[in-house]
């Protein structure tokens, strides 16, 4: 249909927009590995790699894709190279005592003071810049080995087999992994928006 | 099946479909379990807010 106005190599070669891309890149990086050099090294094999093709790719959005693409498997190699440093699945017992005991009686039974309310009109909050800033602050309060894998699941979209092949652990493991950071933020955004009175109501309720 | 199976179900199901045991063993118990009947629909908003968490990065500190 209609042709891009600057040819790709054009689009790499252009000081502006390759310094916002890469720090919208860097900080792509950096949410996943919690290590800025490691990171910029991310990035920058990134746009190594992205300099070797670009003339493939017609317009800017099919670049930033494919530049993306290729620094989602730049971290996802990072993060199997640090797994191997611990032991995945030790990991996982660790994470799966701390949450289930402060939640649930022994038998298994939400405790009176953790069992969920209602959130009134969730929708809305989507709206608000306030409502970010305690998301982000929860996703921040997620354990770091829980949020790296709810991260690449939720935020990046891989799909679970991938996560499990890049981490080095087992389905199971995983399901449990992602289930306690769902709980950890379900319990954030529970206490520190939606039960501390900034959540927006709905018409008619109160 | 308690609360704490449930939630993890509920979890789960984000991840793989349910087999029909484990959909109508969860089905029976939010019927009656008040709790994990918000607990479910605040799961289905996490990622419906982390889509938008998605999104909103992409336009805050996208190019232009």
């Amino acid at each position: 249909m209609s042709t891009a106005a600057a040819a790709p190599n054009d689009d790499l070669l252009d000081s502006g927009y390759l310094s916002a891309l890469r720090q919208q890149m860097v900080k792509f990086a950096q949410m996943h590995l919690s290590d800025v050099h490691l990171a910029e090294d991310a990035v920058q094999e990134a746009l190594a790699g992205a300099l070797v093709g670009a003339q493939r790719f017609a317009g800017r959005a099919a670049l930033k894709t494919w530049v993306f693409a290729i620094l989602k498997h730049k971290v996802a190699d990072v993060l199997r190279h640090k797994q191997r440093m611990v032991d995945a699945s030790s990991l996982c017992k660790e994470n799966e005592e701390d949450a289930t005991n402060d939640l649930f009686d022994r038998r298994g039974h939400w405790l009176s003071d953790s069992r969920p309310t209602a959130w009134d009109n969730p929708q809305a909050c989507l709206e608000q810049q306030q409502f970010w800033l305690i998301f982000e602050a929860c996703l921040d309060g997620v354990p770091a080995q829980l949020s790296r894998v709810f991260m690449m699941r939720e935020f990046m979209g891989f799909e679970t087999d991938e996560i499990c092949e890049t981490v080095g652990i087992t389905s199971a493991n995983l399901f449990v992994m992602l289930h306690r950071a769902r709980l950890r933020l379900q319990e954030c955004l529970g206490q520190r928006w939606f039960e501390a009175g900034d959540a927006p109501k709905k018409k008619g309720r109160r | 099946m308690n609360c704490d199976r449930a939630t993890r179900l509920m979890s789960k199901s984000q991840d793989r479909p349910l087999n029909n045991g484990e959909r109508t063993a969860l089905e029976v118990h939010t019927w009656m379990c008040v709790g994990c009947r918000n607990f479910r629909k605040q799961v289905g908003f996490l990622r419906q807010a982390m889509q938008a968490f998605a999104q909103r990065q992409d336009d805050d500190e996208g190019p232009g």
